[in-house]
């Protein structure tokens, strides 16, 4: 059995243009095809990922057009529903940030602050990103 | 003092922020005591050794080529590399293949090699600690 | 209960989201587990003392052990410590990795 990793994911909207992923959430799902035992806990600006109805059209310079604009939202549904990677979000950042849970995407769950230190107990490996 | 395996996943570019030069002070404490050390170097990482890296003088400073003897990332990690091996430990480096293409830095130090998240899954399998060195 | 390292890099002047990491190290001790701060880079800034030392003197009291990287310091030139905190080596890092304690790097 896999170890279990628990991954605090804070990092937001950094390159999410140019690579067409948030590189974290991408990089877990690759590991997690490859056999690994994730769970991400979205803290901090990283909790707007779970709001939905987000993303832009892709960019334009010139002539040259992207084609293929990410959709954080639709990233994490794919990270919950395919990848089966449990997804909690700190609901405190959301209320800081004046998100309403009715504005989430289903799947998420919503986890106190105060309850972080006691999860960790839980996995063998606890990264920070 | 028993044999680790450390794993270490950086995301910096090289010359841009401070989590580098932390890093390799701790990979090279590691390398010292002879670990294993393994690195998956990604996204702005993957161009840490990159063997076209060139040093430059300081004209700021007055200093030429030789006298301002300009660190690069790739001689750090080649001094990280032998002086692992110098103490019995093997260091396995990464650089993350996607990340490489698209930075276009895909010829590496000798000793290094492409990989993929995989390699990172297995070192983490394979690993006494991972320590995630994150990007801002 | 397990030992944690806790890697801070960032520092209050700058950031805002300090305080999560030292919030984070609180509850940890309180769960009974055994908590190490370690203050690297511009994270060490506030280990001179201002008043932004207080939060390091709180943590230290609670049973943290707050320890700043020797090298940080000397970089920027701070040689007074504020209450509770203690310098030390980088060697801390790779002592608690190879330990097997959890480490975070905020």
């Amino acid at each position: 059995m896999a170890k279990k990793t628990l991954n605090i994911v804070e990092s937001a909207y950094r390159a999410v243009m140019e690579e067409q992923d948030d590189t974290i959430l991408w990089l877990l799902a690759a590991m997690q095809g490859a056999g690994a035992q994730h769970t991400v806990v979205l803290r901090g600006n990283a909790v707007n990922y779970a709001v939905a109805g987000q993303g832009v059209p892709g960019l334009t310079i010139g002539e040259w057009k992207q084609t293929q604009a990410p959709k954080m939202d639709r990233d994490l549904l794919d990270v919950i529903e395919k990848r089966k990677i449990p997804v909690y979000v700190i609901a405190e950042d959301l209320a800081d940030r004046g998100i309403q849970e009715s504005e989430l995407v289903p799947g998420v769950e919503l986890l106190s602050r105060t309850a972080l230190p006691g999860l960790l107990a839980g996995y063998d490996v606890v990264s920070h990103w | 003092m028993s044999k680790k395996t450390i794993t270490v996943a950086l995301m910096d570019p090289p010359y841009e922020t401070e989590n580098l030069t932390t890093a390799f002070r701790i990979l090279g404490v590691a390398a010292q005591r002879g670990y294993n050390i393994n690195v998956f170097a990604y996204e702005g990482a993957s161009g840490l050794a990159f063997i076209r890296q060139t040093p430059h003088p300081n004209p700021v400073h007055g200093k030429d080529l030789a006298e301002e003897n300009h660190p690069t990332t790739k001689d750090q990690v080649a001094a990280l590399l032998a002086e692992a091996e110098k103490n019995g430990g093997k260091v396995d480096w990464v650089n993350c293949g996607m990340c490489v293409d698209e930075r276009g830095v895909n010829e590496f130090v000798p000793g290094t090699r492409r990989g993929s998240p995989a390699d990172f899954h297995a070192f983490v399998e394979a690993s006494d600690n991972v320590l995630v060195i994150p990007t801002k | 209960m397990a030992e944690y390292l806790l890697i801070e890099s960032r520092d209050p002047f700058e950031s805002n989201d300090v305080g999560y990491l030292y919030e984070l190290a609180q509850g940890l001790v309180e769960s009974g587990n055994q908590v190490t701060l370690f203050l690297a880079q511009n994270g060490v800034l506030p280990a001179r003392p201002s008043k932004h030392s207080a939060a390091l003197a709180a943590l230290a009291r609670s049973g943290v052990n707050v320890l700043a990287d020797d090298f940080s310091l000397q970089e920027r030139g701070i040689t007074k410590l504020a209450e509770g905190v203690t310098s030390a080596s980088i060697e801390v890092v790779m002592d608690h990795l190879a330990a097997g304690h959890k480490t975070l790097w905020h």
